[in-house]
Parts: structure tokens; C-alpha cells; sequence
């Protein structure tokens, strides 16, 4: 086994991009992704790969719908302004099926909001992000080593089902340093893209990349079937872990640095005898509905720790049918619960359950 | 001696190649419709055709063939 | 034997163009260019949104639709994706290349990207129904100028050639047009050089092909052409606005 390295969560994002076979990043400087930018800039001239600085995340979104046109693994990265700018590429690459990985290390918002870390792009992310009927797959890491984990992940889920893949951090994965292995990354080569445009050698008929479908009838098959895709993607990469959920009275639903603060909360909660537990998923779409519902089995209340002003709290109210109540501990604009808060919140809700 | 040849149904009877032939050989044809409903081009005099190339230059629907 | 006829990288298809527009001279032109350089098997053509949003239909080789103004970023990244072996052109409007695609286009200009641009100034907006476009004349009636283009309510009509020769990053910008059968000869030359230029890796190539719209014009096609004469090429002159590679080859 390869020795750890200590890393940044941007830097660890980049490397396993690298090691993912990615040899192409277009992207825009916005704090506080920057760091996946400079590590491609150092990196990618040394490789024969191409950093491009681009001239806007509306550009760097179009080249990557360039590269991703062209059959290559490509990947651009930005913090929650800069997201909003690519909507429309996501929406043209939604439409037009084409695989990439975007990286969003979220900051407060709305508008040029702060710099400081956020989950207020949940929204955003999990509906699509852009115009029209599609999805992402979006994956929300909680450590450095899964920023590089998912990120290849990422990569592989984009080329299996040619859609975007979203990796979904905020502000302090990004910043933190953790010791991370990339050496170990395991990695599925692309695979074979008959559909690509990359010249017909006059040997086939030629390739169109498009999302223009003046037939609705025709359209409404094209979103008809890009759904059924969607379909097999939630039933086969829903992804989640869990943490003393099953007897847990009350269940915790964090992801990211939230679920980390909501771990330590856990266990400060069991030493006071509260049966608590935590589901942290992983893909936010597919959000993994059915852990949730087997949990409301036996949970008598849920809580969702967000850093914003609660959205991912409507996942799990459906998820769950609305059968238990669902309390919300937040932190907005750039602020993260501490484990006091979010203790607080359970001793709350266990004194409403008793 | 040069030859034309129409693909007559993709003809949308701009006359561009009217005004560009330097014989005045061709017409657009208001007694005829294509398959678009267009009056279609025709050469009145294909004799007198030099194989000069410019309502095939002109055309922009690519609908004239000339060999000489 | 000489023939003339349809090129082998235009298929053959009708255009849905309008009678006597000049974009399907133009398809045409890039077509002929691609067959006799013999770069169909590697040519990645870029389309853009307006009429000529179907161009992907019409040629033979691979084509990509781009979002509304960026297909030069688009092109970019075709282009890296394979420099050795992709030919990339983009074929855009006045709208899409020289409003909410300016950014793409004048980055891709300075970058010096090696890539081909063939943009097609008609001086309006077609596909949505002829609105002002950045290029329509000053004192030009159209649906969004209905009492003409107002300098003191809309500006001047952007100069694409000139703008961008202002920069050092691009090979080579021409002006082209297609009114007539001379102008549509050079037309093609400068469009093949632009390939070439491509294919020698000297970089960015912009030809601006100035063209008709009869019917958003309000003319028929021969009128409109005459209006190109009359009207368009006094504030749009042809001719090379830059060719650095003549120009230092002049130097030396």
C-alpha cells in the first residue's frame, strides 16, 4: 500500500481526477475551489494534459462540452456563483448526454453571498441546476480521502450512464488537510464512445452532438427514455452510510461536514442514554429514500443539520412520507452547527418524543 | 459543349442563377411547381450553355450540375 | 471533363433555408474546402443557435450544436481534446458570434486558438424573425428597430474584422462576401486558407462573410444582394484585416 499524503480537499479532488485518466480542466478562478485550478495548472503542462484558464465558468463549461463531445474524461470546477453561470452548460450536457464531472465547493449565498463554507447549493445541485427535465448524479464527500474516492467514482457513474457528475463539497472539504492515499485509487478505464465526434474517418456515418429536438414528440421520448436511465441509477448507485441507526429513536440526516459535526453530536448523546443515529447520504440524486423509510419504522423523529436554510430536509420528509416529524438544525451564510448545537437540537426533540 | 442538370424539386426559384448566367439562358419557370410549390428553374437553350459554372456558383441550395 | 457539382462533405439533403438565402452559398464554399483539403474523416464542425442551428444536418462530417454564442469555447475544447488530429470549425451568426458570444469570441481570438470561424454577417437576427442584431446598420429598420437603428438609443454596428485585428493573438481575419460570382471565388479562397491555416497550425482564422437576409431584409434575393453592394460593404469593407504570417514573412 502506498503511503498517505497530506492534502488539501481541492488538491486531493484534482489528483484522483488526474489518476482517473482526466486530462483535460477548463475552469475560472472563485475562491474556495482555487486550489483544484492551481494544482491543474502545475500539474497538467507536465502530463500533456491541458489546463485551460478560461475566460468565464460559462466558457469553461462549453469546453468541457467540447472535450466531452470529443469522448475524453474531462472535469471543470467552481464555488456556488460560479455554479450558477454553468446552469446553462449543465442543462446543454443534460440534453445532449454527454459525461463530465463538475466540482462545486460551496460558499454562502444567494447572490455573491460570502466565501465561507455552505450546503446552499443543495437545491441547485439536486434538481438539475440549469433549464429543462434532468438530473445530476450528485455526491456529497465528508472526507479528503472521499473527495478523491467520489471523484473517480464520479467519473466512472458520468461515462456508465453519459450524464454530468456533481461533486458536491463546501468550504471547509475543500480547505481541510487530511492525510489521503491517491496512489490506491482504484480506476475503470472510459468506456468504448461510438457516439463521439471525433472525426468519421470518411469510415462511418457521421456523429451529431445535439440537444435541439424541434419534435415534441420525439423530444418527449428523448426525456421519456433519458428517464428510465435515471431509474436504473437509483436503483443501482444510491449511496449512504450509517451510524447506530437501527435502534435509534431519533435519526440524524447530514451530509458532508455536516454529518461529520453530526457524528460527533451522536455519541455525545448516547453517553446521555439517547438512542440516536445518523444516515449520511452520499448521492444526494439519488437521494437513498429507503434507509430513510425503514428508519422512520422505529425512529420517532428525524433532524436535518444543513448549512443553509433547510433543503435537504425536504428529501427526507419524502423520503419518509411524512410519517415522523422532521426538525431542522442549521447554520446559514457561511457558519457550520457546532456539535453543542446540534446536540441541543436532539436533547429537544427527544424531550418532545418522551 | 457543357451540360446542366437540376435536381428541379430542391429549386426554391430565387433566381440568383437567372441573374448570374452571362447567356441568359435561364428562366424560372412560372408555368411549373415543384414538389416545395416553387416555380422552378429551367435552361431555355442548353446549346448555348458555356459551362461557365456561375449559377452553380450562385445557387444556394446546390441544385445545378454543370460538366464541360 | 469538368463537373460542378454538389461536394462530397455537404449531404444531400434539401436546406430548409428561405429562397435565395446565402447561407446554403456558404455551406457550400466550407464544403468544397473541406473535400479538396481532404479533411472530412477529421473535421468536427461546430453549429451554433440561429438559421443555421441545422447546419449538423447538412454536413457529412461529425458536427456538434453548440448553446447560443459559444461555440468557439466549444470548439476549444474539440480542438485540445485531439489537436493532432481534429480539424474544428465553428459556422456562426451575427447574434451568436458577436453578442452573447463576444467573450467566447474574442478569448478564442487572443488565445490564438487554432480553429476555424466562419462567421455569416446578415445584419439581423433570422431565426427569431428578424430583430436587431450587433451588426445591423445604423438607421436599419427591423422588428426591435422599427423606426430604424437609433446610434443614440442602441450604439454603432460592431466591426468584427477590425475589432479583433486589434488584437495580437489572431493568424488571420478576412472579410468575404457572396453577392456575386467573383465575390463568392474569393470567398472561397479565404476560407480555404483559413482551413489551411488550421492544418499548419498557425491558429486562430476568422473569415466574416457578409450575406443576405431577403426575407427579414423585406427584399427579394437579387435586391438583396444589390443591398449588400449599396448599403452593407461601405461600412463593412472587404478585404484581409490580418495575416500575420504575411506580415512577418513582408518583415523578414
Amino acid at each position: 500500500m502506498a503511503d498517505k499524503i497530506l492534502m488539501k480537499g481541492n488538491e486531493a479532488i484534482a489528483a484522483a481526477a488526474i489518476k482517473a485518466g482526466c486530462m483535460h480542466y477548463f475552469g475560472y478562478p472563485i475562491t474556495p475551489q482555487t486550489e483544484i485550478a492551481a494544482y491543474m495548472a502545475k500539474v497538467m503542462p507536465k502530463i500533456g494534459g491541458t489546463f485551460l484558464q478560461a475566460e468565464s465558468e460559462i466558457a469553461a463549461i462549453n469546453m468541457v462540452y467540447g472535450v466531452a463531445s470529443a469522448g475524453k474524461r474531462v472535469m471543470t470546477s467552481s464555488s456556488s456563483p460560479g455554479v450558477s453561470l454553468k446552469g446553462e452548460g449543465l442543462s446543454y450536457l443534460a440534453g445532449s448526454d454527454l459525461p463530465a464531472l463538475i466540482v462545486n465547493v460551496q460558499r454562502g449565498g444567494p447572490g455573491l453571498g460570502g466565501i465561507q463554507p455552505s450546503q446552499s447549493d443543495y437545491f441547485q445541485a439536486t434538481r438539475g441546476g440549469g433549464h429543462g427535465d434532468y438530473h445530476m448524479i450528485v455526491l456529497a464527500p465528508a472526507s479528503v480521502q472521499e473527495m478523491a474516492e467520489l471523484t473517480v467514482k464520479g467519473f466512472e457513474l458520468a461515462d456508465t450512464y453519459r450524464m454530468t457528475a456533481m461533486i458536491l463539497a463546501d468550504g471547509t472539504m475543500g480547505q481541510m488537510m487530511e492525510p489521503v492515499s491517491i496512489d490506491d485509487l482504484k480506476v475503470n478505464p472510459a468506456p468504448e464512445k461510438p457516439w463521439a465526434t471525433t472525426g468519421t474517418q470518411l469510415s462511418r456515418e457521421h456523429n451529431i452532438v445535439n440537444s435541439l429536438s424541434l419534435v415534441p414528440e420525439e423530444l418527449e421520448q428523448l426525456n421519456f427514455k433519458r428517464y428510465e436511465r435515471y431509474q436504473v441509477i437509483e436503483e443501482n448507485e444510491t449511496r449512504y452510510e450509517e451510524y447506530k441507526v437501527d435502534d435509534a429513536d431519533i435519526v440524524i440526516a447530514a451530509f458532508g461536514i455536516a454529518a461529520r459535526v453530526s457524528k460527533n453530536a451522536v455519541d455525545e448523546a448516547r453517553k446521555l442514554g439517547i438512542k440516536v443515529g445518523l444516515i449520511r447520504p452520499i448521492t444526494l440524486w439519488p437521494f437513498p429514500k429507503a434507509p430513510f423509510k425503514k428508519a422512520a419504522e422505529h425512529a420517532k423523529a428525524f433532524i436535518s443539520v444543513e448549512l443553509n436554510m433547510g433543503q435537504m430536509i425536504e428529501d427526507v420528509q419524502l423520503a419518509i412520507e411524512s410519517k415522523r416529524p422532521v426538525t431542522l438544525c442549521n447554520r446559514a451564510g457561511g457558519m457550520i452547527p457546532d456539535p453543542d448545537q446540534v446536540l441541543s437540537a436532539i436533547k429537544e426533540v427527544n424531550g418532545g418524543i418522551a | 459543349m457543357a451540360k446542366l442538370t437540376f435536381k428541379t424539386d430542391n429549386c426554391k426559384g430565387c433566381a440568383l442563377c437567372v441573374d448570374a448566367c452571362p447567356k441568359g439562358i435561364l428562366r424560372i419557370a412560372t408555368d411549373k411547381i415543384n414538389k416545395k410549390g416553387h416555380h422552378p428553374v429551367e435552361c431555355t437553350d442548353m446549346d448555348q450553355c458555356i459551362g461557365c459554372a456561375s449559377c452553380y456558383m450562385m445557387c444556394p441550395d446546390c441544385i445545378i450540375k454543370v460538366e464541360r | 471533363m469538368a463537373v460542378y457539382e454538389k461536394p462530397h462533405a455537404l449531404i444531400d439533403v434539401p436546406l430548409h433555408y428561405c429562397p435565395g438565402c446565402t447561407h446554403g452559398i456558404v455551406h457550400r464554399l466550407v464544403a468544397e474546402v473541406i473535400d479538396e483539403l481532404g479533411i472530412e474523416g477529421k473535421t468536427i464542425g461546430i453549429a451554433p443557435v440561429g438559421c443555421s442551428v441545422m447546419a449538423y444536418n447538412y454536413f457529412n462530417c461529425d458536427m456538434i450544436e453548440a448553446a447560443h454564442g459559444r461555440a468557439p469555447a466549444v470548439a476549444t475544447g474539440v480542438k485540445r481534446a485531439d489537436p493532432e488530429n481534429h480539424i474544428v470549425f465553428t459556422y456562426q451568426g451575427d447574434g451568436d458570434l458577436a453578442s452573447i458570444g463576444m467573450a467566447e469570441t474574442v478569448h478564442a481570438a487572443a488565445r490564438n486558438e487554432n480553429i476555424t470561424v466562419i462567421f455569416i454577417n446578415n445584419a439581423i437576427y433570422g431565426m427569431t424573425g428578424g430583430q436587431m442584431a450587433p451588426t445591423s446598420l445604423v438607421g436599419q429598420v427591423t422588428q426591435t428597430s422599427p423606426y430604424g437603428r437609433d446610434p443614440k438609443a442602441c450604439g454603432y454596428p460592431i466591426k468584427v474584422c477590425e475589432m479583433l485585428s486589434e488584437l495580437v493573438g489572431p493568424e488571420y481575419l478576412e472579410r468575404v462576401t457572396v453577392n456575386n460570382v467573383k465575390n463568392i471565388r474569393n470567398a472561397k479562397k479565404a476560407i480555404k486558407k483559413a482551413f489551411q491555416n488550421q492544418i499548419d497550425g498557425k491558429g486562430f482564422s476568422l473569415v466574416e462573410v457578409v450575406s443576405s437576409c431577403p426575407t427579414n431584409w423585406g427584399m427579394t434575393p437579387k435586391q438583396a444582394l444589390d443591398w449588400i453592394e449599396s448599403d452593407m460593404l461601405p461600412y463593412y469593407p472587404l478585404g484581409v484585416y490580418k495575416d500575420r504570417s504575411a506580415e512577418e514573412k513582408e518583415a523578414e
